[in-house]
């Protein structure tokens, strides 16, 4: 009788069996409820809303009367405008044109108050790979980077999978309205000694994902700071910057160095994209702006592993350099995403539930802390699965986010239509009732 | 009073002078001292008097940061990546873009033969877009044109749409009855994150891959930690690998106790431009099973075949023999079969599952850019075209190819006899003042400098055997081989071919 040898099954590496890359924790289990059974407004009226999904489609209609009017931006071939030039060159600087549109972009959106060189403009496939990028370059594996809580759950990810970095969380809460403090700050760093883990920077998000909320200038100028005081490196993702209510209540670490002289700005990188600014996550369009020379050599030649296909960057150039466009997209964008921020929260203050007081970006911070059986992890993932299974709205747990306390949740509400949000806000509302009557 | 008796002394004109005009400067040093110690370290200091408003300029660390706690540090991968690159293939490449030949406006300009870009089709290309490429950025959806199906979220290994319409492109261009399964493709923004994802899949940091010279510049090493160890191929053998080399590289590697996870091939080869037999394909699936290694096969040239000899894929060998596919991967991109320029399209093609699912969730850092994607499936679902255009394509390399090699025989220069791919691989042995790496970048840099062609050469491709250059006809127009060979031979000389 023959016997059954088991063949040696070839190895994989270490990364790839790793579960560093999360994508068993439920702010992605809720997107495969929503994969199963996804909400429609004709045909599938009882789905789940999604709701934990950041994309901006509130704008649409404005990149499109711009494409529809503009065929150069689009047209791509013989006798069009640079076709040839941009041909024949092809390496990862990427085009200059676009380059210096991306500058000019990121200049209005913050009212001309600081200035961009776009020769410090290095392109990546996304901020996802902007993030993990500068990771790479400003870390050791086993070094730390702090990071407030709550963050954006794809930070695990993005910054520590490959990288071999570690986390340090800057514990903020809501006694502050969640904002940074220098004891917190002091308070990560020695943690991370404690660990004996080399902390190399600090890396917050502003606007902040998932608070939906701008750091005030005053924090900004502490966070630089104690940058400075540690000799740390200081990211800024500044993603959501073209995402604020208002123009005036953004304040990029930029303005802060442009005050200060550009002293110290050695250590201080931007990251931005066009993913919610544009709504336009598709293109795949990231960048890190750096004001050290040696951080955007090296970036610039790890982009290789991560590049923006010409035509995306040619069709961009084209739209951004366009002033009467990107001047009237900022400002009509900013104006509706405020609009429907306004509703989420008069909806959503009419059926009982608080929210952060938010200005910018394309969620909000919702308080069920009153709901939660205990305040705990575990109640705020059994509500979770409450809302999720029986309410069929896919939002967000605070605990995905690294919340030092339970019973938020982030509510995304630019991703759909106003009729849809009307009704995610119905049910949130019949729900709540529910509950009173129990 | 004390500091009254020098100042008197000075005003009397006494020894006094000096005191006078020491004691104040001392009393001035220690006030500065004394003022910087009482500063804290976040206390700014006084403005450098460099223009140090205009953004973007590069801060020194001012002196109190360098005494209190060091210069700011970045990684060491990145302290590595900083320093300035010397490889000649980067070198040539730099000297060839900045002062690019151009036949009217810049005959003087050095003549790029070290990329492998394929532009003989480019007017195909040009056409097709000018005439075909309305409205493609926003589709109908749903009867109103709509950016939505291209601005979302998409698959971050590609769309189904663009897979499929790859696997026809592929198995048309390469002509063999193969059939490529969409499910199995992971489309990245490159060949070069096509290759660095499947090493983060396949090897850990400090981990090694088999590869046999010569091959092409390429170094995986910076965020994978993933070695390249040399397994050599010699011009007695024509630059076929040998079982025996890889055993004794195997080996040899294992002693150091480095662990190796898989070999790297490349076929059709760059820059030899060989065919693996399958024959040695099939000896390399034995190898590999035995080792328990993978083999990860970049087939980027595979459409670039125009001569009689069949190209085999190693899918082909893997899917009709008892191997174990898992072990299985291949890679291949569009750059080199369709010249679109800047598009970024990479594929990794495997049999693993694991291997697939961990590949995907890698791609979010490398993701093709979705209205690239929609250029694509538009241009390959476009039979007539690509059909038009592989055809006019290999006989426009064949053509080419025959006029440089027969140039490069007039100077007395032999090429391996391949008929694939985009270079040609020569031998300038005799030509090279001496025999060593040293000869070899002599005439590199004089080609280079003097001649303004430039050419890669055998070493920056880790060849074992001094004077060999892999040299590029696809960039060139007809007219533009004269011009290359005249240069050629005022650096060289003639030689006739019986010298």
């Amino acid at each position: 009788m023959a016997i059954e040898i088991e063949q040696p099954r070839v190895g994989l590496s270490k990364v790839a069996v790793s579960k560093t890359h999360g994508e068993d924790s439920p702010y992605f289990a809720g997107w495969k409820a929503y994969d199963e059974n996804p909400y429609h407004e004709t045909s599938n009226q009882s789905g789940v809303i999604q709701m934990g999904l950041a994309e901006n489609q509130v704008s649409f209609d404005l990149l499109e009367k711009y494409l529809e009017e503009h065929s150069e931006a689009s047209s791509w071939g013989k006798g069009a405008p640079g076709f040839r030039e941009n041909a024949l060159f092809q390496d990862y600087h990427g085009l200059k044109s676009f380059r210096q549109a991306m500058a000019n972009f990121m200049e209005q959106i913050r009212g001309g108050r600081a200035k961009f060189d776009p020769d410090r403009i290095v392109l990546t496939a996304g901020a996802t790979a902007a993030n993990e990028l500068l990771t790479f370059i400003l870390a050791d594996p086993g070094d730390a980077l702090l990071i407030p809580t709550p963050y954006y759950p794809g930070f695990d990810r993005d910054l520590r999978w490959r990288t071999g970095v570690n986390i340090v969380p800057i514990l903020c809460d809501s006694s502050n309205n969640f904002q940074i403090t220098p004891e917190a700050m002091e308070a990560a760093y020695q943690s991370a000694e404690s660990m004996n883990l080399k902390v190399r920077g600090i890396l917050i998000t502003n606007p902040s994902n998932p608070l939906g909320a701008t750091i005030q200038r005053s924090v900004l100028e502490l966070i630089l700071d104690f940058a400075v005081n540690k000799n740390i490196h200081l990211v800024s993702d500044e993603i959501y910057s073209g995402s604020t209510f208002s123009s005036s209540e953004f304040i990029s670490i930029a303005e802060i160095l442009e005050t200060r002289g550009y002293k110290d700005a050695e250590r201080v990188h931007i990251v931005y994209s066009l993913s919610k600014d544009l709504g336009l996550p598709g293109f795949r369009v990231g960048t890190i702006y750096s004001y050290n020379d040696q951080v955007v050599t090296t970036a610039r030649r790890m982009s290789s592993f991560t590049l923006i296909s010409s035509q995306t960057q040619h069709l961009l150039a084209c739209m951004l350099s366009n002033k009467e466009f990107s001047e009237n997209y900022i400002k009509t964008n900013r104006e509706r995403l405020s609009k429907r921020y306004d509703m989420i929260i008069k909806g959503l203050k009419k059926a009982g539930i608080e929210c952060l007081k938010g200005n910018a970006g394309l969620f909000c911070w919702m308080n069920l802390s009153p709901l939660l059986e205990k305040p705990t992890r575990e109640s705020e993932l059994a509500l979770w699965k409450v809302i999720l299974n029986e309410v069929k709205l896919n939002i967000s747990p605070g605990s995905s986010c690294h919340c030092s306390e339970p019973g938020w949740f982030r509510v995304c509400f630019a991703n759909m239509s106003e009729q849809t949000l009307e009704i995610a806000l119905e049910r949130i509302h019949k729900f709540m009732e529910q509950r009173k009557r129990n | 009073m004390r500091l009254v008796v020098p100042l008197q002394g000075v005003a009397q004109g006494r020894g006094g002078l000096l005191l006078g005009s020491l004691i104040p400067c001392a009393l001035f040093y220690f006030l500065q001292l004394y003022l910087k110690r009482r500063r804290s370290p976040s206390d700014p200091s006084p403005p450098s008097t460099s223009s140090s408003n205009q953004p973007g300029m590069t801060r020194h660390s001012s002196l109190s940061n360098l005494l209190s706690r060091g210069p700011l540090r970045i990684s060491s991968l990145a302290t590595a990546i900083a320093k300035p690159d010397d490889s000649p293939y980067y070198m040539g490449l730099d000297k060839a873009s900045g002062d690019p030949y151009h036949r009217i406006a810049n005959p003087d300009g050095v003549i790029q033969l070290g990329l492998s870009e394929n532009r003989l089709c480019f007017d195909l290309i040009e056409k097709w877009t000018s005439e075909n490429l309305r409205d493609w950025v926003m589709g109908r959806e749903g009867g109103d044109l709509s950016i939505s199906g291209i601005a979302t979220y998409q698959p971050s290994d590609g769309t189904m749409k663009l897979k499929m319409a790859m696997a026809g492109f592929m198995s048309r261009v390469i002509g063999r009855d193969v059939s490529y399964e969409p499910s199995q493709m992971v489309l990245t923004a490159g060949v070069t994150p096509a290759i660095e994802t499947l090493c983060f899949c396949l090897a850990d940091h400090g981990n090694a891959f088999l590869v046999p010279t010569p091959y092409y510049p390429r170094d995986m090493k910076w965020r994978t930690g993933v070695e390249l160890i040399p397994v050599h191929c010699r011009s007695k053998d024509n630059f076929v690998l040998s079982i025996s080399a890889l055993d004794q590289a195997f080996n040899q590697t294992r002693k150091r106790e480095t662990k190796i996870r898989g070999i790297l091939l490349s076929n059709p080869a760059n820059p030899v431009g060989n065919l693996l037999s399958r024959k040695m394909l099939e000896a390399l699936l034995k190898f590999a099973e035995e080792k328990n290694i993978h083999i990860v096969s970049d087939e980027i040239f595979a459409g670039s075949i125009y001569g009689e000899k069949e190209f085999v894929s190693i899918a082909e060998v893997v899917g009709s023999e008892d191997f174990d596919k898992n072990r299985v991967h291949i890679v291949y991109g569009l750059s080199k079969d369709l010249f679109l320029p800047g598009v970024r399209v990479g594929m990794i093609y495997s049999f693993n599952e694991n291997v697939l699912a961990a590949a995907r969730k890698l791609t979010r850092f490398s993701s093709v850019s979705a209205p690239t994607q929609r250029l694509l499936v538009s241009m390959l679902s476009d039979t007539r075209f690509i059909v038009e255009y592989i055809q006019t394509n290999k006989k426009r390399i064949r053509d080419m190819r025959d006029l440089f090699v027969a140039g490069l025989e007039e100077l007395g220069i032999k090429c391996t006899d391949s008929r694939s791919s985009l270079y040609c691989w020569a031998d300038m042995r005799n030509l090279i003042p001496t025999y060593g790496e040293k000869g070899e970048l002599e005439l590199w840099e004089k080609l280079l400098n003097v001649g303004k062609i430039n050419l890669t050469p055998g070493s920056a491709c880790h060849c074992i055997e001094p004077g060999w250059f892999r040299c590029c006809f696809t960039t060139l127009d007809k007219d533009d081989v004269r011009v290359v060979m005249e240069r050629i031979r005022k650096v060289v000389g003639s030689r006739t071919s019986c010298g």
